[in-house]
């Protein structure tokens, strides 16, 4: 059991050790976008092996928390970065909904009537 | 501890393993690979398969009904949620050319005339990704800076 | 009046519906326990959610075959477990990757529904990743990895139109199913 806590936590450490590195080196915010929201679920993983290998459910609700932030952060930081976009017809953010297919047809029924 | 219980744990503790494996693997992929889309390739592996596998794993273990359910919660939300914001955060990278095309075999979304893409270099580029064609980059932002510069003389015209 | 102001209202609620079980079986699971407080909380805070943050009605295909839905589920896990091991190996071996590339396949189905689906099914499975979607055209563009030659080029777009028929048999209409037969078509983008 020694040896599985070593290789689990291990193989996590090096993992979140990597991200953390692409974090700081990374080239664009879009890179560190991406590590960061490996690192979150890197951080979930952790926890989930944590509560799996001691059999303690405690965390598990936290678990719930880290993966949602995770996709809150990921997002508003790419529609920020969207924001910034220069010379593109529309500018990454989506202006509105794409038309849905049931008002297509009541405009189509209104144009032919 | 019967033979069903310990087939039980080895089952989960392998679970448990191979989702840590593939967290590595993510690190791994993101320090190597070459631009932000093969990154997001190496991000969105452990989001989804590892995290399933890890929380069939600890569901395994864990002999609670309630905590069952919310590692099941857990793996519903990455499931949905992950899709969306490796899109959202890709086709920034893509309009930003944060894309290393001469890394790309094809590229239909630019030849095909897909009408995405912006023409301007500006911002947030990143170091390792020079521009594919520096001619044309320079002579369409200098295209453009006169189209700029034209709208304002005429402006102080009228 | 009343009558017609209240006909549309029931059918956004018909619509709604799914959506008002999801949550409610969200806020249950979140307690963890099935109780009668947490039913009624769980109603009480959906309907609310509902009306103060109302969405775009969803429409068409939401009908269910149980086998081919059974079939798709199978091909996911599949694809997921198969393309997973391929980029985890593709991280680990020494050479690295190969080449990317970015394709633009043509799809046949028309709704919304099916689309989401589609794309999302294709985002999930490592080594594909949904760029851009042209709703008008129906076209959606994917990054994928491991491609060596032009074979594999076509190879993923066909594996991309397999997997949206894999949806559309399942969650399709009938007209739907129907409109995939005839168009045999290569995925290719007519330009």
């Amino acid at each position: 059991m020694t040896v599985v806590y070593w290789a689990a936590y291990g193989m996590l450490g090096v993992g979140a050790f990597l991200a953390l590195v692409r974090l700081g080196i990374g080239p664009s915010l879009l890179d560190r976008v991406v590590a960061t929201d490996t690192l979150l679920v890197i951080i979930a993983a952790g926890l989930a092996v944590h509560a799996g290998l001691e059999r303690d459910p405690t965390v598990v609700p936290v678990l719930v928390v880290v993966s949602l932030l995770a996709f809150v952060g990921s997002v508003s930081v790419a529609r920020y970065i969207g924001g910034m976009l220069v010379g593109s017809a529309d500018d990454g953010q989506d202006v509105g909904l794409p038309e849905a297919a049931e008002e297509r047809a009541a405009r189509a029924a209104e144009a032919s009537r | 501890m019967s033979v069903l219980e310990v087939a039980r744990d080895v089952l989960a503790v392998a679970l448990l393993l191979a989702g840590t494996f593939l967290c590595l693997t993510a690190g791994l992929g993101l320090l190597r690979f070459p631009d932000v889309l093969a990154r997001m390739h190496a991000g969105t592996k452990p989001q989804v398969l590892g995290v399933l596998l890890v929380m069939v794993g600890a569901a395994i273990r864990l002999q609670g009904w309630s905590a069952t359910w919310m590692l099941l919660l857990v793996a519903v939300f990455q499931m949905l949620t992950a899709p969306v914001s490796a899109h959202m955060v890709s086709r920034v990278a893509y309009r930003r050319r944060h894309v290393r095309r001469d890394r790309l075999l094809v590229d239909e979304l630019r030849t095909g005339g897909g009408g995405a893409g912006d023409r301007v270099y500006k911002g947030d580029e990143p170091a390792d990704a020079p521009p594919e064609e520096p001619a044309t980059a320079l002579a369409e932002s200098r295209e453009e800076d006169g189209r700029a510069e034209n709208g304002r003389a005429e402006d102080g015209v009228r | 009046m009343s009558a017609e102001s209240a006909a549309p209202a029931a059918h956004r609620l018909r619509h709604q519906l799914p959506l008002l079980v999801w949550l409610v079986l969200v806020w249950n699971l979140l307690w963890g326990t099935w109780s009668w407080a947490n039913l009624l909380s769980g109603v009480a805070i959906a309907l609310g959610v509902t009306l103060l943050l109302p969405l775009p009605p969803v429409t068409g295909g939401s009908r269910l075959r149980p086998l081919p839905t059974l079939s798709f589920l199978g091909w996911f896990v599949l694809d997921l477990i198969g393309s997973g091991a391929l980029v985890a190996w593709q991280t680990v071996r020494p050479s690295g990757i190969d080449r990317s590339a970015v394709i633009t396949v043509q799809l046949r189905t028309d709704s919304d529904l099916l689309l989401t689906i589609v794309a999302e099914s294709l985002s999930l499975v490592p080594g594909s990743m949904v760029i851009d979607m042209d709703r008008e055209r129906r076209t959606i563009s994917l990054h994928v990895l491991h491609v060596r030659d032009s074979g594999d080029v076509e190879r993923q777009r066909a594996s991309v139109l397999k997997q949206e028929e894999r949806v559309v048999r399942a969650f399709g209409s009938p007209e739907e199913v129907a409109a995939l037969a005839p168009a045999r078509s290569t995925g290719r983008v007519a330009t």
